[in-house]
């Protein structure tokens, strides 16, 4: 009986954790599905977006680093911190503009590729992304915080606790990220569905010429999608980096998102959430059924390894069409 | 006037099928053979072969295998890094086991262990390609780096879960461990490199690599006109685990000495050794070393001008480094898809009609 | 034509047409609710040229591919060489010597016309890895072998001067030739043919169907063509079978289908009452 309130203890968290991997697998989608490019760099984004608003809010001179290194000079700080608001709304800035020069300068110039090589520029990108932020803003480990609320919810705690006679665990922070990732979802499968630039957008996932044909703006669509992808980074960014602190590894957990896909079909917004909820659950309860007699830490690979094994047996993903192959 | 094929006629089709078909050409391959052979081993420093030329040649080697995989198969990996800790823990293993047993046959082992893991972790390729696949390859990536760090077995219970490679000797020369010299080093990589260079021409000129490229370039269609894919692709998969697991076990062994999974073998080596392939060139063995040259010279210049010479701190250097290499990635794939190699032989071709243009 | 018997035929230019090679006995094809092909059946014997021809959509290219074991039918029975063949995966098909061409030209682009076509051999090439990996006895002396024979094809269909060429590089006419070059190679008993003159101009059509047609004098091949170009099948082929929505409205020699009223319904449409 207290393994089984445990077991639920972990999928509760499972789900939480599952909500963000679908809301970075979801910026996966919406690229994907618009320039059939598959963005290795997404995760790296988050890392950017997060880097960028740990340091607008603290008013940290950008490139200081650099600037010091090259000018002898010792910049570091302007001295003023910014409210979390504007600080998010300006790093939502820097990530239109960055999604117009990626458009500009590297998408542009690959249309008509195979999605491999695009897929590997991604690869590429995220390394240069990789490097301008640490070049920008420094490595080191920053914390974040934007004012959402942490700690473990006592609510929660009291009401299982009367329901159950164990209290559970669960971090304010997780519930708040579940719900905005939720919302979050929510807002862009509307956008999706009922706007006329939703609309544009389905169309060019669907046929990039026949989109053309009718008036649509590649260009516009793009440069909008890599900015959207951009925003859910953002978010993602702020609810890992208030979690664990904006580091290199953060570009890593949004990684998860590519089995994610896997799982989800990259065309499908519902496989996206319903992926990430799987392998969220799933790499929790593996990690507390199986992980404790193989030595732990399975969460580093088991979402890949789930995926793999699955697409053996169905290679278009959970709700990806049957392939038909022609010659 | 030399550079050029007049003159130089094909009486067979043997001779029309050589490796370098223009004389020059050949006379270029002897040379650069000789040096590195001949003269090198005696000058080499310690610098020059821990800074430069024994990276490079196990990069080569690392980068020729992951070539055959994608470059002539079409397969994309980015489980080298995991491959390559298969070969390193393997050739550990076997070391430390059989002491008395030459280091040449367990660095030979080793890959073909890393052969039979690679094939195993190529067996959904059968059912999964393009980016699915690549993404697929994380799995291995992840899962190896995971074992050889929470199985104690794998690095003989060492309480600081690193594995060490202890002194062996080949022809009495150590070529592992502290005592090994410079040219001892070098020597061991070259051999395994030119050696296993010569083989991948080989296997890439023949039945076999053309089968790959079928695969690499229509799968459906080389399926119809008879290539098996799951035997052509498992042996892309073997083989190219072979070469990148002797890499492995030559990294560890030989260049690094001591290495713990997550460092050396992470998912940044297998980007690396990606990297390398494009830009040296895809489908191209000569593309392979150019690639591996590039990406192991690049951060030695970069530190010595920017480090060395503005006296930057070394943290900005190395995120400068990546900047410049992501960019030439970007670049690459932009403007030159088949990297080094064929720009290289663009400029041969130029070469062939100077100073007769037209 | 002259009286069709068990043991073959004898064409209107006099050629000697043999006995039954491939037979198809009642083929259905779906994909899911689609019908691509219903209760077909027809032969094709050895050492003719045997079209199948019919509108856009009636299921020609789809019945290519159930011969070359792409797509396996539903129901009905392959029969070759008075055998049924059970499902088989294509590059098993392959091997018992049934070559082909495509459609939408699937050539290896990123290989030389002379790999493309030595592709053609690879089920000749039995050379073992060891021997490749060194390029020492069997790997050697054996692409030497294939490579003559892949020259006497060269110099057949006259593609000499393009031989170490990328085939991405070639003009489309050249490239359906090479694709042609590659399916020979193979020496295959039946070479299938898929718009083998789809999107060229006159003189690339007359071509193609001189090459066709010295294939099978010369070498004896049995072909088995698709094309929706009345005319040029009509001159080229044996015998032809018609098909319109997946189904057979006529088979026979070419003057005995262009004289059949569904036929001639089918592609010239009919008034419906």
């Amino acid at each position: 009986m207290d393994q089984f309130i445990f077991g639920m203890e972990v999928v509760m968290n499972g789900l939480m954790t599952g909500v963000m991997y679908a809301l970075v697998a979801l910026g996966f989608v919406l690229i994907f599905k618009a320039s059939g490019v598959f963005n290795y760099a997404q995760g790296v984004m988050a890392l950017f977006a997060a880097l960028t608003l740990v340091g607008i809010q603290n008013g940290q001179v950008p490139f200081a680093h650099l600037i010091n290194a090259t000018f002898g000079t010792s910049l570091h700080h302007f001295g003023w911190t910014v409210p979390a608001v504007l600080a998010v709304a300006l790093t939502a800035l820097v990530m239109v503009l960055l999604a117009f020069l990626i458009e500009k300068l590297v998408l542009q110039h690959l249309v008509g590729q195979e999605p491999i090589i695009l897929f590997m520029a991604t690869i590429g990108l995220a390394y240069f992304l990789e490097g301008l932020g640490d070049v920008m803003w420094g490595a080191d480990i920053k914390t974040l915080n934007v004012g959402l609320p942490q700690g473990i919810s006592d609510g929660i705690e009291e009401v299982t606790a009367t329901w159950f006679g164990y209290g559970f665990f669960i971090d304010r922070l997780d519930l708040w990220a579940t719900l905005i990732a939720a919302m979050l979802v929510a807002a862009l499968v509307a956008f999706a569905q009922y706007t006329k630039q939703g609309r544009a957008m389905r169309a060019v996932a669907d046929d990039h010429q026949a989109a053309m044909s009718v008036g649509i703006s590649l260009r516009f669509i793009w440069v909008m999608v890599w900015s959207i992808a951009g925003f859910v980074a953002l978010v993602a960014g702020i609810m890992w980096g208030t979690k664990s602190g904006v580091q290199f590894s953060l570009s890593l957990i949004a990684l998860k998102a590519l089995p994610v896909l896997m799982l989800g079909g990259f065309t499908s917004i519902p496989g996206a959430i319903v992926g990430g909820l799987i392998i969220g659950v799933g790499e929790k309860l593996f990690e507390f059924t199986i992980g404790p007699m193989v030595g732990g830490a399975t969460e580093n690979w088991f979402a890949y390894v789930l995926a793999l094994i699955f697409l053996v047996f169905r290679p278009q993903g959970l709700f990806g069409e049957r392939i038909i192959e022609r010659v | 006037m030399i550079y050029r094929e007049a003159g130089d006629f094909k009486t067979s089709y043997r001779d029309d099928s050589q490796t370098f078909p223009i004389r020059l050409d050949r006379w270029g391959y002897y040379a650069i053979l000789a040096v590195a052979f001949g003269i090198i081993p005696f000058v080499i420093n310690d610098y020059w072969a821990n800074a430069v030329l024994v990276p490079f040649l196990i990069y080569a080697i690392a980068a020729m295998g992951l070539n055959i995989l994608t470059g002539y198969a079409g397969q994309v990996s980015l489980g080298t890094g995991g491959f390559m800790a298969v070969g390193a823990y393997a050739v550990y293993k076997l070391m430390t086991a059989f002491p008395d047993v030459s280091i040449a046959i367990h660095v030979l082992l080793a890959g073909l262990i890393t052969a039979a893991v690679g094939v195993l972790f190529g067996l959904p390729s059968l059912r999964i390609k393009g980016f699915y696949l690549a993404v697929a390859t994380l799995a291995a990536q992840f899962f190896l780096v995971w074992l050889f760090n929470k199985v104690p077995w794998f690095y003989n219970y060492s309480a600081s879960g690193q594995i060490t490679a202890p002194t062996r000797t080949v022809f009495d020369q150590a070529v592992t461990g502290p005592a090994a010299s410079a040219p001892a080093k070098y020597l061991v990589c070259l051999v395994f490199a030119f050696a296993l260079a010569w083989l991948a021409r080989n296997l890439t000129r023949g039945s076999l690599g053309r089968k790959w490229m079928a695969i690499r370039d229509m799968d459906i269609a080389a399926e119809i006109i008879g290539v098996n894919p799951l035997r052509a692709k498992l042996s892309a998969f073997a083989v190219s685990s072979f070469f990148v697991g002797i890499a492995g076990a030559l990294l560890f062994a030989v260049y690094l000495g001591a290495a713990e999974v997550g460092e050396a073998f992470g998912i940044n080596k297998s980007f690396l050794v990606l990297f390398m392939i494009i830009i040296g060139g895809l489908g191209s063995i000569f593309g392979s070393f150019a690639g591996a040259a590039f990406l192991v010279l690049l951060p030695v210049l970069l530190k010595n001008t920017l480090v060395g010479t503005l006296g930057w701190p070394t943290d900005l250097a190395a995120h400068i480094e990546l900047m410049i290499v992501g960019a030439l990635i970007v670049t690459f794939l932009i403007v030159e898809p088949h990297g080094l190699a064929r720009l290289w032989r663009l400029a041969k071709d130029k070469l062939r009609l100077w100073p007769f243009p037209h | 034509m002259n009286a069709m018997t068990q043991d073959g035929y004898v064409t209107a230019d006099g050629r000697q047409i043999g006995p039954v090679v491939m037979e198809l006995r009642n083929i259905t094809l779906r994909f899911g609710g689609v019908v691509a092909i219903k209760d077909i059946s027809f032969d094709i014997r050895q050492g003719e040229i045997r079209a199948i021809i019919g509108p856009n959509g009636a299921g020609k290219s789809s019945m290519l591919n159930v011969i070359s074991g792409f797509y396996h039918p539903q129901d009905g029975q392959v029969i070759f060489k008075g055998q049924v063949r059970p499902a088989m995966k294509p590059y098993q098909v392959a091997r018992l010597g049934i070559a082909r061409t495509f459609q939408n030209i699937a050539l290896f682009e990123g290989m030389s016309v002379l790999d493309n076509i030595m592709t053609g051999r690879l089920n000749k090439m039995k050379a073992g890895f060891l021997s490749q990996a060194l390029w020492w006895g069997a790997a050697e002396r054996e692409e030497i072998e294939n490579r003559a024979a892949v020259e006497r094809i060269i110099d057949f269909l006259e593609i000499q001067n393009i031989r170490k060429t990328p085939v991405g590089r070639l003009p489309y006419g050249l490239k359906k030739r090479v694709e042609l070059a590659r399916a020979l190679a193979a020496e295959p008993n039946l070479l299938l043919l898929d718009e083998p003159m789809a999107g060229m101009n006159v003189e690339e059509k007359e071509d193609m169907s001189r090459f066709i047609l010295s294939v099978n004098d010369e070498f004896g091949t049995t072909i088995c063509l698709i094309e929706h170009d009345m005319g040029v099948v009509m001159d080229l082929s044996d015998r032809v079978v018609v098909m319109d929505y997946g189904k057979k409205i006529g088979d026979g020699t070419p003057s005995e289908v262009r004289s059949n009223q569904a036929v001639i319904d089918a592609y010239l449409g009919v008034a419906h009452d």
